[in-house]
């Protein structure tokens, strides 16, 4: 019973350290506190390289925390959990298997028989609107059709938890805004919950019930802010809101601060 | 303004637009295949010039017809062989002999070279324990091992397939190794989102990626399967054609020298597209790279 009321991801006090080639340590992320309720999606923001993507890996159970606690559904992670999805920033659909196949990985590794795999495959191909592209292998498909094809291999296997490490930076503006729109219809039927990372704010702030601003690395929380823009929307449209803007305003005015301090850091590194 | 005399214009406009487009296409086809014709006569050119003038020199004795032969010769010693046998039997008994001990020395250096390569690429304990004993072995020139393999397996088959083994292993394995090691990182995290065990990302991740690495590794390793198969013949054996080359060379008979020599490389261009048949089959996940298509 516990299990249900718990929230589902929860971060405390967590720090993951990493050796660089040259034997120092590294620390992507410091004591971090982070609670994302069930259902919810929350989108992380930060400047660039401020360990946002780390996180992401904690909760995915890819790696391990150096210290401190990460529970996903009340229980520590221990190793890779089967109620989670993890869209990748970079491509990460096989490159040797058909559309089809690709988006029958996920619950063929699981031990789905054959046939029901590929009918599960079939509809969630459907649905993101490639059903005509089953036998296409990846090189043949767009960036945008291949980020599809990773968004219906994630989705064929229900997960309840979706991890997405800034999923549609390597597209264009269009096929982007596109993109998010479809990304919020695929999870309004789900009820999983999303932990969005990106460093675009227009997007964190159009997708996402919750804003958490990291600060410039070792990242840490900021500050969280909620998003009380009505639900649906619609990711082009919802930008000209002059709630929108007034929200936009006061978020950056915490994350430019970030963004300032990262670059400066930048500029001395060159120097 | 009735339609008829709208479209009639328009129609010849556009009938004009794609004979023009037509023309151009039709004219570029055309340099492509002229350049295309040019490069294969100038080819054939330069081989009927060289030939003729080796033949020339060696007519006029400029250089020493026996030391060097002339082509001529080298095709009479071929028919010779193909039509009358030679000394060891007949030629295409020879040219199978070779070829035998090669593809089985292949075959055999393939499969360890990969099994062991994919295995140390996934295995870290394993790689730690064994990579410098195979850094010493790589280091170790192999050829020299074919007088030990012809002491431990006689004159037979075995001692030829035993040289090309250990020419063709350390290729592909390194390959497989790099192949292994290599893989992108993303696509393991996302296999093991996806709920991969250890083996099916090996099985299916791992292994397939590591496909491009390993078939590069495989045009080169045939070969040295062939010069393994050939370096034992040429120390000791019944049979081959590498016997055929040091029969001539023993009867101080240059022409058949080169002519087995001719043989050989006609046999591994032969395997050679053969290996890039299979390759096309195989890989038609992978992008067509510019410039590759001939």
């Amino acid at each position: 019973m516990s299990s249900h009321t718990s929230p589902a991801i929860e971060l405390r006090g967590t720090s993951k350290a990493f050796r660089t080639p040259s034997g120092a340590l590294h620390t992507a992320v410091r004591d971090l506190d982070l609670t994302v309720e069930r259902g919810e999606f929350v989108a992380v923001v930060g400047p660039t390289g401020c360990g946002k993507s780390t996180t992401l890996t904690l909760v995915s159970g890819l790696e391990e925390p150096t210290e401190g606690e990460v529970l996903v559904a009340g229980e520590p992670v221990r190793g890779i959990g089967d109620k989670i999805g993890f869209v990748f920033q970079q491509d990460a659909v096989f490159p040797w298997r058909t559309v089809l196949s690709n988006v029958m990985a996920g619950p063929r590794f699981r031990g789905v028989p054959k046939s029901e795999a590929r009918e599960r495959a079939r509809e969630w191909l459907a649905r993101v609107g490639l059903a005509s592209f089953e036998d296409r292998y990846p090189h043949q498909l767009s960036g945008g059709q291949r980020k599809r094809v990773a968004l219906a291999a994630t989705f064929v296997n229900d997960p309840e938890l979706l991890l997405m490490d800034e999923p549609f930076s390597a597209l264009d503006v269009q096929t982007r805004a596109l993109m998010s729109d479809e990304l919020l219809e695929l999870w309004g039927g789900t009820g999983a919950s999303v932990v969005f990372v990106t460093h675009d704010l227009e997007e964190s702030i159009a997708l996402a019930d919750k804003v958490v601003v990291m600060t410039a690395g070792p990242a840490t929380v900021k500050e969280v802010f909620a998003i009380d823009l009505p639900r649906p929307r619609k990711v082009e449209s919802v930008r000209l809101e002059p709630r929108f803007i007034e929200i936009y305003r006061e978020i950056w005015s915490s994350l430019g601060e970030e963004v300032r301090i990262t670059r400066e850091r930048g500029a001395t590194d060159a120097a | 303004m009735p339609p008829e005399t709208v479209t009639v214009p328009s129609a010849t406009a556009e009938a004009a637009l794609k004979s023009g487009g037509g023309e151009r296409t039709q004219a570029r086809a055309r340099a492509a295949r002229n350049h295309r014709i040019l490069v294969y006569s100038s080819r054939v050119l330069l081989l009927i010039a060289l030939i003729g003038m080796w033949e020339w020199l060696a007519r006029t004795a400029v250089i020493d017809p026996f030391n060097f032969s002339m082509p001529s010769k080298i095709w009479d010693q071929m028919r010779q062989w193909a039509v009358h046998g030679t000394p060891q039997g007949s030629l295409w008994e020879q040219i199978w002999y070779t070829l035998y001990e090669a593809l089985l020395g292949w075959v055999i250096g393939v499969t360890g070279g990969v099994v062991l390569g994919i295995a140390l690429g996934r295995i870290r304990f394993l790689a730690e324990v064994l990579g410098p004993y195979i850094k010493v072995l790589n280091a170790l020139p192999r050829i020299v091992l074919a007088p030990i393999f012809l002491i431990w397996f006689g004159l037979g088959p075995a001692s030829k397939v035993a040289s090309a083994v250990v020419l063709v292993f350390f290729p592909v394995f390194f390959n497989a190794f790099q192949g292994a090691r290599e893989v992108d990182r993303n696509l393991v995290s996302n296999a093991r989102i996806l709920g991969a065990s250890n083996r099916q990302v090996t099985l299916q991740v791992v292994i397939p990626s590591a496909t491009s690495w390993i078939f590069t590794s495989l045009h080169v390793s045939f070969g040295f399967a062939l010069i393994g198969a050939i370096v034992g013949e040429y120390i000791g054996a019944t049979k081959g054609l590498g016997l055929l080359v040091s029969a001539s060379q023993g009867t101080f008979n240059a022409a058949g020298v080169y002519a087995a020599m001719v043989i050989l490389a006609v046999v591994a261009l032969l395997a050679e597209g053969l290996l890039s048949f299979l390759e096309r089959r195989l890989f038609r996940w992978k992008p067509a790279e510019p410039g590759t298509e001939r």
